[in-house]
């Protein structure tokens, strides 16, 4: 069938079409991208699925409003390139955002089709588009305005500063990114993992910026190597942009905590992702070895099973999720929860830790932990968990991953006194122009909204870039 | 990359390292330390800073090679580079005029006490230093501390320098003398801060700690360096290092750091047997 002569009947009679994967008994014993990506023939055959609404309504449940009807169209013609391009005038980073968007509650969840069929797989086409493009060495440097002899310094090199820094400097800014960590790309590369995220695909987005000029400082810590205020008043920048992302991880209080073997999520995965630590003895940092052993991680998030998911493939026996709500309260992915319970990870549900248990060298043994029951919806909306009475019992374990969410970075809010912070430390800001309380400084991404996500920190990196374009060229937003 | 300018030893696997680093050298504060990544597939290993040169660009460490790491770290030599310096890190020290304060030190401890005792003296304090080794040969920066000093002593276990015994029996020996001290530094080895905090408690000295966990990032993003300090989860990386010595749980500081004592004794063999092979060819 060809894009020109399909009827509607026809579109809805193809089935979605599955993405191959490695089988999970593969799987679980490397860290290889867990999606291989679609064929060209099976991204086409998708494509042909949708139905080319005329009020295409996925647009609105996309962050940044891609075009996706447009994109889906060329990819349907058989014009990858092209719908490449497409989706590039609204996402930077399609590669990444194919993989790791939460799409069945965004563009997919719209889509007329999932009503009474299954949506369009918007997120794979979005992904083939991106790694075609990449992968046949057709990426297309954008064009960049005449320079208009203003600077800016974007703090934080994670989805929010990247998306900023692109839009920045192809309209003639000049863009310098200071990054604390020693490698680019924020929780791209320290926090999601290889096999879902593979990093040779960060390097290439980040390499694509700096061939348009963007200039990446390394080893910078705003508010300790740099403060705001240095970077307008001494170091000749115009405005900046924060967005240096989720902070300080949170534990539960629980006695037990600090015994050996007890890691936030953050520790285990930074030591991991960004240190490369199931490479050890080759590389330096250690991690915990989980070979044989029982892990359980504390958690619902993607973090959680991020986390849960490292250990399987680190060796754990066994890889549990504790979890104090059930399982549709979870605000993981379906789709990772899916391949983690394919995985073998054991779900532990409608249970809450409250004390770990350590040896006499102060090792993890175990953890004690009461059962829950769903009562009354609390102000999240989900039913809250209440303890049930003694049902206490003891998970016999040897390392634990907290991965309950993390407060905010101080190193701002600490050095930069006058950009307004909310009770919960995060940063105030005019949601149309991402504007801080501080003239000519903005932010956005985690630091303002707490953890989210990737594409809503992109968006608001974008949303960042128009304003600061406005302000710097005298440009009346009205 | 970070280019080494000079790199000196000051005693037996001790060595004074100086590292350009400009921007580093004009922001840090005593007390301050950096992370450092000696090559690409290098751990991330804070250090405090011992001091800058800000006109020149430069920031010393003094390293005492214990694991792989420091070792790698002490094996180079001045136009060597490093592959990463992130800093300055961690509160700065609490500096003000108390009176009499005592800085005392422990082996390469002294080395992270010297420019909090600098910052102590420039404040206007009357400055005392104790500064303790094994021996004699392992006695470092004692010219240094003499200068910043109003009374500086040494001790060493065997006596073969100085006051015979440990830096806590002279810090008892001032108490007991009946001299007003009204702040304590200590930094060493944890079983020394430990007994230095039980020195000073029954007598109500403010005293104060720097604490060496073991970090990752040392931004305030892992949590991998949290310490029990009046049985509250504290940070050492940005709500330390520096901590009040009489509230803090050393015992769970001294557990936790031996968390990875396998696999840093495998890396340290084979490092040990890298370089022998090395040599040999």
């Amino acid at each position: 069938m060809d894009a020109q002569h399909i009827t509607t009947k026809q579109r809805l009679a193809i089935p979605r079409q599955v993405m191959p994967a490695q089988p999970p008994e593969v799987r679980i014993h490397n860290f290889n991208e867990v999606h291989l990506g679609y064929t060209p023939e099976l991204a086409r055959q998708e494509a042909l699925r949708c139905i080319q609404c005329k009020d295409p309504v996925c647009i609105k449940g996309c962050p940044v409003n891609i075009k996706i009807d447009q994109f889906i169209k060329m990819i349907a013609e058989g014009n990858f390139l092209g719908a490449a391009k497409k989706i590039k005038e609204d996402n930077v980073l399609p590669a990444i955002c194919g993989r790791v968007c939460p799409q069945e509650d965004q563009c997919e969840k719209m889509c007329i089709l999932a009503k009474k069929y299954e949506s369009v797989a918007i997120g794979n086409l979005e992904r083939f588009a991106g790694d075609y493009e990449r992968e046949t060495g057709h990426v297309e440097l954008p064009s960049v305005k005449p320079s208009t002899g203003k600077h800016v310094a974007i703090i934080g090199s994670g989805p929010a500063g990247l998306s900023c820094a692109n839009d920045l400097i192809q309209l003639g800014h000049a863009v310098t990114v200071f990054e604390a960590l020693h490698e680019l790309g924020g929780v791209l590369v320290y926090g999601i993992p290889e096999f879902r995220l593979p990093k040779k695909i960060v390097k290439a987005e980040i390499e694509g910026l700096k061939q348009l000029g963007v200039k990446f400082v390394t080893n910078a810590v705003a508010g300790r190597s740099i403060t705001v205020d240095e970077l307008l008043k001494e170091e000749g920048f115009d405005a900046v942009f924060v967005g240096v992302g989720a902070g300080l991880p949170w534990f539960m209080g629980i006695p037990g905590e600090n015994l050996l073997g007890v890691y936030s999520a953050n520790e285990f995965l930074t030591r991991v992702n960004l240190m490369k630590s199931y490479q050890f003895p080759e590389n330096d940092t250690p991690v915990f070895n989980c070979k044989g052993k029982n892990v359980a991680v504390f958690g619902g998030g993607n973090t959680a099973l991020d986390a849960v998911r490292t250990a399987k493939r680190l060796g754990a026996e066994h890889a549990y999720i504790v979890y104090r709500r059930s399982e549709a309260e979870m605000p993981a992915r379906l789709e990772e929860l899916h391949h983690a319970q394919k995985e073998g990870i054991e779900f532990m549900l409608l249970m809450n830790p409250v004390e770990f248990i350590g040896n006499d060298q102060q090792w993890l043994t175990g953890v004690k932990c009461i059962r829950m029951e769903l009562g009354e919806p609390d102000d999240s909306g989900r039913r809250r968990p209440v303890p049930i009475p003694d049902s206490d019992f003891i998970l016999p374990i040897d390392m634990a991953i907290i991965s309950i969410g993390n407060g905010s970075n101080p190193l701002i809010k600490q050095t930069t006194p006058d950009i307004e912070v909310s009770k919960r430390d995060t940063i105030v800001v005019d949601v149309n122009t991402m504007a801080t309380s501080k003239d000519n400084v903005y932010a956005g991404g985690d630091i303002v909204t707490g953890g989210a996500t990737v594409i809503l920190a992109m968006g608001a990196g974008r949303t960042a870039a128009v304003a600061i374009n406005e302000k710097l060229m005298g440009i009346d937003a009205d | 990359m970070y280019r080494i300018v000079s790199a000196l030893f000051l005693a037996e696997n001790i060595k004074k390292i100086e590292i350009e680093a400009p921007r580093i050298a004009k922001k840090r504060k005593a007390g301050q330390f950096v992370m450092i990544r000696v090559g690409e597939s290098g751990e991330r290993i804070p250090l405090t800073i011992a001091g800058s040169d800000p006109e020149k660009g430069t920031i010393t460490i003094i390293v005492q090679g214990m694991g792989k790491s420091t070792k790698e770290l002490n094996s180079k030599e001045a136009g060597d580079t490093i592959s990463d310096v992130v800093g300055p890190l961690g509160a700065p020290s609490h500096i003000e005029k108390f009176g009499t304060a005592v800085s005392v030190g422990g082996g390469v401890g002294t080395a992270i006490a010297y420019p909090t005792a600098v910052a102590l003296k420039e404040a206007g304090n009357y400055v005392i230093t104790i500064n303790g080794a094994r021996s004699k040969d392992l006695v470092i920066l004692e010219k240094e501390m003499t200068a910043v000093s109003d009374e500086a002593y040494i001790t060493t276990d065997d006596g073969s320098y100085g006051f015979h015994g440990f830096v806590t029996q002279k810090l008892q020996e001032l108490i007991d003398s009946g001299r007003t001290i009204d702040y304590v530094l200590a930094i060493g080895p944890i079983p020394m801060m430990r007994a230095i905090a039980e020195v000073t408690r029954p007598y109500k000295i403010k005293t104060v700690v720097s604490l060496n966990p073991i970090m990752v990032d040392g931004t305030g993003m892992c949590g991998g360096c949290r310490v029990s300090v009046d049985n509250q989860i504290k940070f050492a990386c940005v709500d330390g290092p520096e901590f009040d010595a009489h509230l803090v749980d050393f015992k769970n500081l001294s557990d936790r750091n031996k968390i990875y004592q396998t696999e840093e004794k495998q890396s340290s063999e084979s490092w040990l047997h890298e370089c022998k092979l090395l040599k040999t060819v």
